[in-house]
């Protein structure tokens, strides 16, 4: 039914590309987030789906009907906004009461699914109140029950947590999450916090420059990252350069720098002595007191800790030089002293080499 | 030297009695110059109402031309509305480079002194070259619709201003909001973006409202003797009187009655239009969309565009230049261009009349900006609290709404009591009244858009307030003070009614031109060497002097983004 597809999707604003050939289907009933840093052109997407600004070229389609002609009003879809939106001149009442409205229901129709979707949103008191007398959170729920209360089977999220505070953020997120599966809407989401896609998603898209770099679950894209830069930008990662100087079966010998050596699972197949970065995610090390010697194993010196709650952040600069960062459980561990000597190990299939980004590394991590 | 001056000046901003002195000084020059003089002149001269009260027949004519000031003024505000709105949504929505042209040709009326406009639609609408000659008779006599004509041709004008104004600070978001919850275009314009920009059309009513009930020379040229409106009765019995037709005691028992009756029923008005048009609420109009969803899309919108345009063009634009035709004929006769550019016969007086305009214009602009500032921080910043900013900022619309010619009748009455005062300050005076509040206006909406934390942030970085002043809010709101100080200089040397009102021996531009067309068209006290072509140039050259002043407006508010 209501899955929506975007087929070859290009954008341009002068000569700046927001969409560059853009391709993906999301699936019916599925709860689906554009993720990437400001300008990646997630909220460009999320508009044209909507038909709030034209495409250049390529091809959109609500189900089996293209609709990338269509006015937004044609589309059917509820749209909840970064900012509200909410209509500074009406009660949250009157607000939430405006589709139903416009669509010519009845007074009794439009009244019963005015209280509907304020139940589902959890508020009924306040509503003879205007935007401007309401909280970030009330206004958000008074906002996505508009949405809910036009009819539209897909509903498009911009931002939608960004006015919020982290706390009410946190317990919003979920409950739209909820929202959208009770009712069984196809529900996208735009949002540059990659811990709020990763906690509500089905599946995340991560784009970056107008293009999509990489579509998969949340686990997918944390566990397979396909890029340095999703790699990067998903969770974070210990990046280290060096050069393959053998290969033997799946795994690689790579020499870091001042001749450092460390092997890792060679999944794409680079070739012997290309320049490679290995991307090591913090939270896969163990790390031990002293200089052990094992075949996988690299040293340092902690440099500095910091205590986040339940974990802590070590800090290490290893034997060559480079920077690189575990974290450990606060609680559950005795925590280690600047200047003491460790030793890091990580499982080989969790080390995942990249080839250099003709670009830097520094370019390509940058968001 | 300059170090030192500004070391004075910190030190000086960073005394509070001085920082409070500079704003009690701006209060009590408001009322002193601008607020109290109108009020208390036309009190003092209460007695003299008996006068009219033993005259019905005088009373009547008044009263008649009150009430017609008062029924043009609303009809063309509504027309302005009406006609405007779509206008300024095309020069605010539209997409093609082209609109920036028409944004531009939108201002000119407001720029053209009203004299000069009068007389070009004079010469449009009914006289012989004009488009009475595709008719064989005057397409429209001069009388009441020849009013409404020129009262909507200079409104017209501000209320585009307004409404594009309001357009391009709304936020596109509530109406992409609406448009996502089943709203076609015309139903999102209805239900959202004009009650959201309400405030934005009360004031351009109220602006062109304001402006049709105060304009006086101009209508005075179209009316040509055959209707009154209030200023025009004004200044008709002005001139009578001056001719020795009636009495002083008839004269001023029929001015004060008649500025009385328009200074309380414009007040009444305004603050009825506020109150009502805050309150007032368009219903939903349920089932509305679907014939709205009819009227969004491609023809509709092509037939309305061309309709906005074809009223700017035909009703607006092109009648207010007409007068550029006899302009070029007088010029193409060689001794004409010759007598204008070396000041002889009856254009020496026709200079001296554009030097004095240009030379009060400028007087008064630099005292608006002196005596404004202190005034717009104090409003913007809320100084003295919210009740006392919201009071001052009502207070200084008064003398916008009050008829200039009222207000001038007024002032002549107050100033008066002091004998000697030369014509030249009553004339400062009284375009200071004028001007002063769109001075105080622009700048203190200007203020009130630079958020209070650059101010603080400049201050925690050890700046004292007038560094503050120099070096966060001049660089910010310095185009609005230009636009702010444009406005002024061209209201001013626009305005006829007050001057008409105060002097009797100088004469402006605006005057000037207003005696010659009786001249010419009524033959009532005839100035040997003036005929079509003479004013016809000298309207001509005013306009172009304004589209010069138009062309500095643009570049200047260009520059600065404003």
């Amino acid at each position: 039914m209501p899955n929506v597809r975007v087929v070859n999707v290009t954008k341009k604003y002068g000569n700046v590309y927001a969409l560059d050939n853009v391709s993906l289907t999301i699936h019916d009933k599925e709860y689906f987030s554009l993720l990437g840093p400001s300008g990646c052109g997630k909220t460009t997407l999320l508009r044209l789906i909507a038909g709030l600004i034209e495409h250049d070229s390529g091809e959109i389609y609500i189900g089996d009907r293209r609709v990338d002609q269509d006015p937004p009003e044609d589309r059917e879809v509820g749209f909840v906004f970064q900012t509200f939106a909410l209509f500074p001149h009406m009660t949250a009442w009157d607000n939430v009461l405006y589709g139903p409205k416009v669509k010519n229901y009845d007074s009794k129709q439009s009244e019963t699914i005015g209280h509907e979707v304020l139940e589902l949103v959890k508020l009924s008191e306040r509503l003879d109140a205007y935007p401007s007398e309401l909280s970030g959170g009330m206004m958000q729920r008074i906002a996505v029950a508009r949405a809910l209360a036009a009819g539209g089977k897909i509903l498009l999220l911009d931002e939608p947590l960004g006015q919020l505070d982290a706390k009410v953020r946190n317990e919003i997120r979920y409950e739209i999450r909820r929202m959208a599966k009770d009712l069984k809407l196809t529900a996208i989401h735009v949002t540059h916090d990659q811990a709020e896609a990763m906690s509500i998603s089905d599946r995340i898209a991560v784009m970056k420059k107008g293009k999509i770099i990489q579509i998969g679950t949340p686990k997918e894209l944390y566990m397979h990252p396909n890029s340095i830069f999703v790699a990067h930008f998903i969770g974070e990662s210990n990046f280290l350069e060096g050069y393959i100087t053998k290969i033997k079966g799946k795994y690689a010998t790579v020499e870091l720098r001042q001749g450092l050596t460390v092997k890792a699972l060679n999944e794409r197949e680079i070739k012997q002595e290309e320049r490679v970065v290995l991307a090591i995610r913090p939270e896969t090390c163990e790390m031990k007191i002293g200089y052990i010697t094992a075949e996988n194993a690299l040293q340092g010196k902690i440099d500095k800790t910091t205590f986040e709650g339940t974990i802590i952040r070590y800090e290490i600069r290893l034997e060559n030089g480079d920077r690189f960062v575990i974290n450990r459980p606060s609680l559950t561990e005795d925590w280690v002293e600047i200047g003491q000597e460790v030793t890091i190990t990580y499982p080989l299939d969790k080390a995942h080499l990249f080839p250099y980004p003709e670009n830097g590394l520094t370019n390509e991590t940058s968001v | 030297m300059l170090s030192k001056i500004l070391n004075i000046l910190n030190y000086l901003s960073s005394k509070k009695t001085i920082k409070y002195a500079l704003y009690f000084f701006a209060i009590i020059i408001f009322f002193a110059l601008i607020l109290v003089p109108p009020i208390i002149g036309i009190l003092t001269k209460t007695g003299s109402l008996e006068n009219i009260f033993e005259n019905p027949e005088l009373m009547d004519t008044a009263l008649g031309a009150i009430s017609a000031s008062f029924i043009i003024g609303l009809v063309v505000s509504a027309l302005d509305l009406i006609a405007g709105l779509p206008l300024a949504w095309l020069i605010a929505r539209g997409k093609s480079k082209w609109l920036s042209v028409l944004d531009t040709l939108a201002d000119i009326p407001f720029v053209v002194p009203t004299a000069a406009l009068g007389y070009s639609l004079l010469l449009f609408w009914s006289s012989s070259g004009g488009i009475s000659d595709l008719f064989g008779h005057p397409f429209v006599s001069p009388g009441w619709l020849l009013v409404m004509l020129l009262h909507f041709t200079f409104s017209f004008p501000v209320v585009v201003r307004v409404i594009v104004g309001a357009l391009m600070d709304y936020k596109m978001e509530y109406e992409r909001a609406s448009r996502t919850l089943g709203s076609p275009p015309l139903t999102a314009a209805r239900t959202v973006t004009l009650p959201i920009i309400k405030p934005s059309l009360i004031a351009a009513f109220t602006l062109a409202f304001a402006r049709s009930l105060s304009e006086t020379g101009a209508t005075f040229i179209v009316a040509a003797g055959v209707f009154l409106n209030g200023p025009v009765f004004i200044q008709t019995v002005s001139n009578q009187f001056n001719s020795g037709a009636i009495s002083q005691a008839s004269y001023e028992g029929a001015t004060v009655f008649a500025s009385l009756i328009l200074i309380v029923v414009s007040l009444i008005l305004f603050a009825l239009i506020r109150v009502i048009g805050q309150k007032m609420k368009l219903p939903f109009g349920h089932g509305l969309a679907s014939l709205e969803k009819k009227l969004s899309y491609k023809k509709a919108v092509l037939s309305r565009n061309g309709v906005a345009l074809g009223v700017f063009l035909l009703i607006v634009l092109v009648p207010s230049l007409f007068v550029a035709l006899p302009a070029f004929q007088a010029l193409a006769t060689g001794t004409t261009f010759i007598d204008v550019f070396t000041g002889s016969g009856v254009w020496a007086s026709y200079w001296q009349s554009l030097f004095l305009s240009y030379g009060l214009a400028a007087v008064v602009t630099v005292l608006g900006i002196l005596l404004g500032l202190p005034m717009a921080i104090l409003i913007a910043r809320k100084t003295f609290g919210k009740i006392v900013s919201g009071v001052l900022d009502t207070l200084i619309n008064i003398p916008i709404i009050v008829p200039s010619i009222a207000l001038g009748i007024s002032l002549k009455f107050f100033w008066s009591n002091i004998s000697g005062l030369p014509e030249f300050i009553l004339l400062v005076f009284a375009h200071l009244a004028i001007t002063y509040p769109y001075f105080v206006r622009s700048m203190s909406a200007a203020m009130e858009r630079i958020t209070i934390d650059m101010e603080e942030a400049s201050k925690t970085l050890g700046a004292k307030p007038f560094t503050v002043f120099k070096s966060i809010v001049w660089p910010i709101t310095k185009y609005s003070v230009l636009s702010g100080a444009i406005i002024v200089f061209t209201r001013s040397v626009s305005e006829t009614g007050a001057t008409l009102a105060v002097a009797t021996e100088l004469q402006t531009a605006p005057v000037l031109i207003v005696n010659w067309v009786n001249s010419v068209r009524t033959g009532l006290s005839t100035i040997v060497g003036v005929n079509e072509l003479t004013v016809g140039l000298a309207c001509g050259l005013l306009i172009l002097f304004s589209f010069i002043i138009l062309l500095i407006l643009r570049l200047l508010t260009k520059k600065g983004n404003v």
